[in-house]
């Protein structure tokens, strides 16, 4: 038999039964693997259900650092005969199968390696706790991989002893259930599978962590002191991330209060009124959802547009459209983004491709939405949001202040002689405003979403309505020389061809452009990080003759808002796209290109 | 919400409060509502309670949501932020500004079809979470922007102005903000100020939730001889439960009624609020008995003002989220940002 033979490049895919606690299992797995210094991207592939149905959990091991999804499974580690049938098909050939063989199986295919470990056995044999019998199967088969792929096994052993700091007694049956997979390996199957970890220095400034972790944690740096939200697949864990920080960084030293309100509101309105009232007074507040919230949220979120009340949205996609697949990824809400709400509306749009970047942008939102006083939604979706990357590790500048915008002090007012919360002072298209309680005299202003004057006073006449709303676009273009600009691979354009791709498929696209180059394909690509579009986007695009637009959604959400805001001509913009809610593979990204540039059609799914 | 500013010229012999304001300085812009509105008698009302208690208008910020009532807050205390959001979205604007900074004092105008309709959500978990503000509902049993449709809260007999029957139970706001957990509820009439001007100053002094039904009946849709909210349907069922005195803390309590009559409920800010009792048994802190009172009087075809319901002692949201004494909103990086060394540790944390 043959088997597939590599050193720290493979996908492995475990499949289990959701709710048997196998996810804690395969995560520490995934992060043996990187404490043997090799990237990896874990990705929780679980359905909308708490107990009961098939869930899978999928790691990339790649030295080389490319984290995106592969197709073709080397290990699957079968634990659930449910989806035996589909899963077995999905390992490649020479491959390998690990299987409980408590109950034997003939899989029918002859081009794979089994491994078998009869895993209910021999928990029921070393275990008497009927819950651990069945909790430990999953430790039993972390501790298999660990012999069969060669890893040192006490890194896993450390990390039960993390795991179970405080709770001491567990750690024992833990190890032991370790210890099961492990020692039967050794004895049964050692030097059977010619995979292996071999310990590297890749994940050095690396760190283990998802986007929604990272995010709550910016937040913190952020100065965010109020967070309404309402809890929903995937973005919940985005809130909680901030009440987990916030409880161990925002506990205020002697009366043990906290300097934050953490509020689990009524409804994704609540959480998005909450937020902008916190805004109008002066904390920086946020919100997290997905799909459904937003258009939920989408009356308020064109009020603190027209009335220009900071507010930062967190909107972790996906799959839509309605209730749609609220476990599986997307890049879909790009549109009902950046036009959110009735008349005319448009959003500032920041999009993180990792979880550093998640950081760091959950701090640029709040710096930025007081800067421009208008909703910033910054976009991640469930791949980046829930699922474990590695990640550049979080930085910052202790120098760095905070930009609470044009904000009059009572001082100023006092210099002052008339207030106008709406009046353009220095061209800008940004006004100056006051938090409430600022001054006895001055200072005080009427926020409403009806029409109003320079004053905020309520007017019908539609010259000054149009005048604001004139205004508003000003400030808006303001707002694209603010926003983070774009990353570019290449120093100096060289290709008539161009990628235009954002957010999550940044670690497919890597090893896309590399399999390009080998290839002998020249093209240039970058990154889009914002909304609106600053100055090098419609440069690169004058640039190029051709350009390739990546995204994870069916209808090319972002080729249609580059062409209504810079006026491109359709053709000039091919879509490239990805919504069976998997994220997209490096192999998708150049197999299209490639279609395209042999002249056949580029339009399908996957 | 068209206004028209008023003119600044004082009397010099009016009145002043103990800041040295006068009533005018209380006042807003010129109403634009219909002449005889109720919703302006409330507003004359509000200013005489903060006239009275001698608050600081830009230390407040009235919030509204949409329709007639909504509009109110720009006909007083001109000096005040003010924050008229979306239709019935109000609580939660008002939760979120009460998080960043606790030390206002937040006013919520709302009206039947912004609380007991539309935003009927919001006004429920605004009530459960007993948000430190005082929300007023200017009652009027009609959408008067929209020309008089039948709101939530109008009776089941009572007709539209064009004949119509209501089909439907009224919903009694007063009696679900008590079992919600509001902490301080009453109802009033607009075209009664001397019961209504103590209730807003018991309600502006009440820490927690403090809810307050004002019946403001509608000159233009809801005013007619079929209405049971029009000026005199009120005037003839009104069964008032208490006439309430507002005494502020600090001074002497001077009551004027017999021994055995009057019940006191303190404040929590210290202050009492006297009440004349109607009714012999009534204690206006027993939960169950404000509920029943309420209902009976329904049954009986009276509608029942006065303080229904107070605890004096209840939590507020703050308390409930033990969130810090200093305003969120004057906290710097300094206080709220953790730094790079704890960051580092984190990321040690993280791999």
């Amino acid at each position: 038999m043959n088997k597939i033979n590599s050193i720290n490049d493979f996908v492995i895919k475990f499949a289990n039964v959701n709710g048997s606690g196998s996810a804690s299992a395969n995560q520490m797995f995934a992060k043996g693997v990187f404490r043997s210094g090799i990237p990896v991207s874990p990705k929780n592939i679980f359905p909308s259900n708490i107990q009961g149905l098939p869930t899978w959990f999928e790691v990339r091991v790649n030295e080389k650092g490319y984290l995106g999804r592969r197709d073709g499974i080397d290990i699957f580690v079968a634990m659930n005969p449910q989806s035996y049938q589909n899963d077995v098909s999905e390992l490649k050939e020479n491959g390998y199968l690990i299987y409980d063989s408590s109950w034997k199986r003939d899989f029918g295919r002859d081009d794979i390696n089994i491994i078998e470990i009869p895993l209910t056995e021999l928990c029921v044999k070393e275990f008497t706790n009927p819950k651990q019998r069945l909790l430990f199967k999953n430790l039993g088969y972390v501790g298999l991989l660990a012999s069969i792929l060669k890893m040192d096994k006490d890194i896993y052993v450390s990390l039960i002893e993390e795991q179970f700091r405080g709770k001491e007694k567990l750690i024992e049956p833990n190890v032991k259930a370790l210890n099961i997979g492990y020692n039967y390996a050794e004895e049964n199957f050692k030097d059977f599978c010619e995979i292996q970890v071999e310990k590297s220095n890749k994940t050095d400034g690396l760190i283990l962590t998802s986007g929604n972790d990272a995010a709550g944690l910016g937040c913190v740096y952020g100065g965010a002191t109020v967070c309404a939200w309402y809890p929903i697949t995937p973005s919940t864990s985005l809130a909680e991330s901030y009440s987990k920080y916030s409880e161990q960084l925002r506990v205020e030293i002697g009366t043990d209060k906290n300097k934050v309100a953490f509020i689990q509101a009524e409804d994704e309105l609540a959480a998005m009124g909450m937020t902008i009232g916190a805004n109008w007074n002066g904390a920086r507040a946020f919100t997290a959802t997905s799909g459904p919230g937003v258009s939920l949220m989408s009356e308020f979120i064109g009020l603190a547009y027209f009335a220009e009340v900071p507010t930062v949205l967190f909107n972790v996609q996906r799959g839509g459209p309605s209730t749609g697949m609220p476990t599986r990824t997307q890049q879909s809400d790009i549109l009902c983004s950046a036009y959110a709400s009735h008349g005319d509306t448009k959003h500032v749009l920041l999009i993180p491709s990792d979880p550093k970047e998640c950081f760091d942008f959950a701090v640029e939102a709040f710096d930025l939405a007081d800067r421009l006083q208008t909703p910033v939604i910054v976009l991640l979706d469930l791949d980046l949001g829930m699922n474990d990357w590695s990640t550049k590790e979080f930085e910052w500048d202790d120098s760095r202040e905070y930009d609470r915008g044009k904000v009059l002090s009572r001082d100023d007012l006092d210099e002052i002689e008339r207030f106008g919360r709406y009046l353009d002072v220095d061209g800008d298209g940004i006004p100056y405003r006051t938090y409430p309680g600022t001054h006895p005299e001055k200072g005080a202003y009427f926020t409403r979403g009806t029409s109003h004057d320079e004053y905020a006073g309520y007017t019908e006449d539609g010259t000054k309505n149009a005048e604001m709303l004139s205004r508003l676009l000003k400030k808006f273009q303001t707002a694209s020389s603010l926003v983070p600009a774009p990353v570019f691979n290449q120093e100096k354009n060289t290709s008539s061809m161009g990628i235009i791709y954002f957010g999550s498929t940044d670690c497919a696209m890597q090893e896309a452009l590399d399999n390009l180059q080998e290839q002998n394909i020249k093209i240039d690509a970058m990154r889009l990080r914002a909304f609106p579009f600053n100055l090098e986007v419609w440069e690169f695009i004058e640039d190029h003759d051709l350009l390739f637009i990546v995204e994870q959604n069916r209808d090319g959400q972002m080729r249609t808002l580059l062409m209504a805001e810079g006026g491109i001509i359709p053709d000039k913009l091919v879509s490239i796209l990805c919504f069976d809610g998997q994220p997209i593979t490096a192999e998708h990204i150049t197999n299209k290109i490639n279609a395209h540039l042999s002249g056949k059609p580029v339009m399908a799914a996957s | 919400m068209t206004y028209i500013v008023k003119p600044k010229n004082h009397h010099p012999l009016l009145e002043r409060n103990n800041l040295g304001l006068t009533r005018r300085d209380y006042e807003g812009a010129v109403s634009t509502l219909c002449a005889g509105c109720g919703h302006d008698s409330i507003s004359s009302a509000i200013v005489e309670a903060c006239f009275q208690l001698s608050i600081e208008s830009y230390k407040v910020a009235k919030l509204s949501g949409i329709g007639c009532s909504s509009k109110a807050p720009a006909y007083f205390l001109n000096q005040s932020h003010g924050f008229n959001s979306v239709h019935g979205r109000m609580p939660s604007i008002a939760t979120g500004a009460a998080m960043a900074n606790h030390e206002l004092l937040y006013l919520g105008i709302s009206g039947d079809g912004d609380s007991a309709s539309i935003g009927i959500g919001q006004f429920v978990h605004c009530a459960r979470r007993q948000l430190n503000m005082t929300y007023i509902v200017e009652n009027n049993g009609t959408y008067g922007l929209t020309k008089g449709q039948f709101s939530a809260t109008n009776d089941l007999e009572s007709k539209s102005k064009y004949g119509d029957d209501n089909l439907f139970p009224s919903i009694d706001l007063p009696s679900m903000a008590i079992q919600l957990g509001a902490s301080f509820v009453a109802r009033s009439f607009s075209g009664d100020k001397d019961q209504l001007v103590p209730l807003l100053k018991a309600a502006l002094s009440h820490k927690g939730f403090s809810f307050l039904d004002i019946i403001s009946p509608c000159v233009t849709f809801n005013n007619h001889n079929t209405s049971t909210k029009s000026y005199d349907y009120i005037r003839e069922h009104n069964d008032s439960l208490s006439r309430p005195d507002f005494v502020p803390s600090g001074k002497e309590i001077v009551t004027e009624y017999k021994t055995g009559t009057s019940i006191d409920v303190p404040l929590h800010d210290g202050s009492l609020l006297s009440l004349e009792k109607l009714s012999e048994n009534y204690d206006p802190t027993d939960k169950i008995k404000a509920i029943q009172n309420i209902q009976e009087s329904q049954r009986d075809g009276k509608v029942l003002t006065g303080l229904l319901y107070a605890d004096p002692d209840a939590k507020d949201l703050r308390d409930i989220l033990n969130v810090s004494d200093k305003p969120l909103n004057e906290m710097d990086r300094k206080e709220l940002c953790p730094g790079s060394e704890k960051l580092e540790g984190i990321n040690a944390g993280l791999k």
